[in-house]
């Protein structure tokens, strides 16, 4: 039986693109396997580790827990897409290299949305807001605490401002 | 995981999901916020032949006020409910309970009828619709009923709801803003896991401090949240004293029959729920006490 397709168009990093998927295609196999976008991760693939955070219309989301044709007419922004200009790490990106943010850098691209959607909205986050903001998000080999740091190194050098 | 293949329809509006459900029936579903279900069908303990998005009805995520109760669209996300700084003040209970449900990533794309619909025993949002008595409106092709909240969750992830109806509003009662307090505490293993035990409690208390008004219920102590009508209404027009509280919390905590599993015995969730009960009371009638408390 061959699975009926859906066309969707979908701005992903500021671009937009189009692809014919069947509805059951998940949001970030969408774009992994068929945009090449790999700097997005899936870890569990049913909602628990935040390793697929992206950004759908400004705020993030688990791109696993949603299909790809219901992001149809939406903006996603992934972990490429929080670069500075082409190959210059962002401010938050730099900050997690300096504070030693990551180690085997699984749950990395998930933190660093998730840190991105916190100082989108508040550029001058609490400690607690800081962890709540990651809380969705497992790592395995940080201990977390590095992960804060670097995200307030990353506060201190933005200065108010949030990227 | 990968979910088995199915057939998408967006639905532009309610009539719209209502015909579609009405023509496929059992098999098919409605999808909101999907936080539960894109994982059960991962999972494959779902496997719908159609699904059917009501994410962009826009009728769906729109809140109001009608009389004695704040009306609540099913599609409106958890996260934007939760910063809602009118219904924080209207109905208390919705951002209490917000606090402790999932993560940023869930609460973006969750919906407040989603969480009802999937009636997670020991999820928040469902208690806090049983203990306030929320109103939850049905709708399917032709006909809309209301379903009292302490009717609508009949066993473990199955609601009142028929395959054919559209979970499309909530009704929340309101208290009105003076000297009421509410509270809502639970304990989980890691905070946004859904609770082995919660607890969560709304009262209002008068000028001489005494009990004018009260609800409180548990979460996670059986197969659907339970609200303890009765109980709370011996604690009217008492003074909420520490006794009167702890008489109130040790009688539901007698009530419940936990079911055991690897995270806690039944024992030790009867045990949390006297404690919690007790809190959630404590907390609620002091912030009665002080206006604006609730707001925090
Ligand atoms: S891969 Fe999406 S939450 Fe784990
Ligand atoms: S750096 Fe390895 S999982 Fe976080």
């Amino acid at each position: 039986m061959s699975e009926r397709r859906y066309r969707v168009t979908i701005e992903v990093n500021g671009v937009e693109r189009q692809a014919e998927v069947p509805a059951r295609l998940t949001l970030v196999d969408l774009l992994r396997d068929e945009l090449g976008l790999t700097g997005t991760h899936v870890g569990c693939e049913h909602g628990v580790c935040g390793a697929c955070s992206v950004m759908l219309d400004g705020e993030p989301v688990r791109s696993c827990c949603m299909f790809a044709v219901q992001a149809d007419g939406s903006r996603v922004t992934t972990v490429e897409g929080l670069e500075q200009d082409a190959g210059k790490l962002s401010v938050l990106q730099q900050a997690f290299c300096d504070g030693h943010g990551l180690q085997c850098g699984y749950c990395t691209p998930g933190m660093l949305i998730a840190a991105q959607g916190l100082l989108d909205t508040t550029p001058d986050p609490t400690d607690a807001q800081i962890r709540d903001a990651i809380g969705g998000n497992l790592c395995r080999c940080t201990g977390y605490q590095q992960i804060v740091d670097s995200i307030k190194l990353a506060v201190a050098r933005l200065d108010g401002r949030s990227r | 995981m990968k979910a088995a293949a199915f057939e998408y329809q967006r639905a532009e509006s309610v009539e719209q999901a209502c015909a579609a459900l009405a023509e496929h029936g059992f098999d098919a579903k409605l999808i909101a916020g999907g936080q539960s279900l894109v994982p059960m069908m991962a999972m494959r303990l779902a496997r719908p032949a159609l699904l059917i998005d009501i994410n962009r009805i826009a009728e769906l995520t729109t809140s109001s006020e009608h009389g004695d109760h704040a009306v609540l669209g099913a599609c409106a996300r958890q996260q934007s409910v939760k910063q809602d700084q009118r219904l924080a003040a209207r109905v208390p209970m919705l951002r209490a309970a917000l606090a402790w449900v999932g993560h940023i990533q869930t609460r973006n794309r969750g919906t407040i009828g989603g969480s009802l619909a999937h009636a997670d025993p020991s999820a928040e949002l469902p208690l806090a619709a049983c203990v306030l008595d929320a109103r939850i409106v049905l709708r399917k092709k032709g006909s809309t009923r209301t379903v009292a909240g302490a009717d609508f969750f009949v066993a473990p992830m199955q609601t009142a709801a028929e395959t054919d109806e559209c979970l499309t509003e909530v009704h929340w009662p309101l208290w009105g803003e003076q000297r009421v307090g509410c509270a809502f505490d639970e304990v989980s293993a890691r905070h946004g896991d859904f609770a082995m035990v919660a607890a969560a409690a709304q009262v209002q208390t008068g000028e001489d401090g005494r009990c004018t008004r009260a609800a409180f219920g548990l979460g996670g102590v059986d197969a659907v949240p339970r609200a303890f009508p009765d109980l709370a209404a011996r604690l009217v027009g008492s003074a909420l004293a520490a006794q009167d509280i702890e008489a109130a919390a040790n009688t539901a905590a007698g009530e419940i029959e936990p079911g055991e599993d690897l995270h806690a015995s039944a024992a030790y969730r009867r045990h949390l729920a006297r404690v919690l009960v007790t809190r959630v009371l404590s907390v609620a009638r002091d912030r009665s006490r002080v206006s604006g408390a609730n707001a925090q």
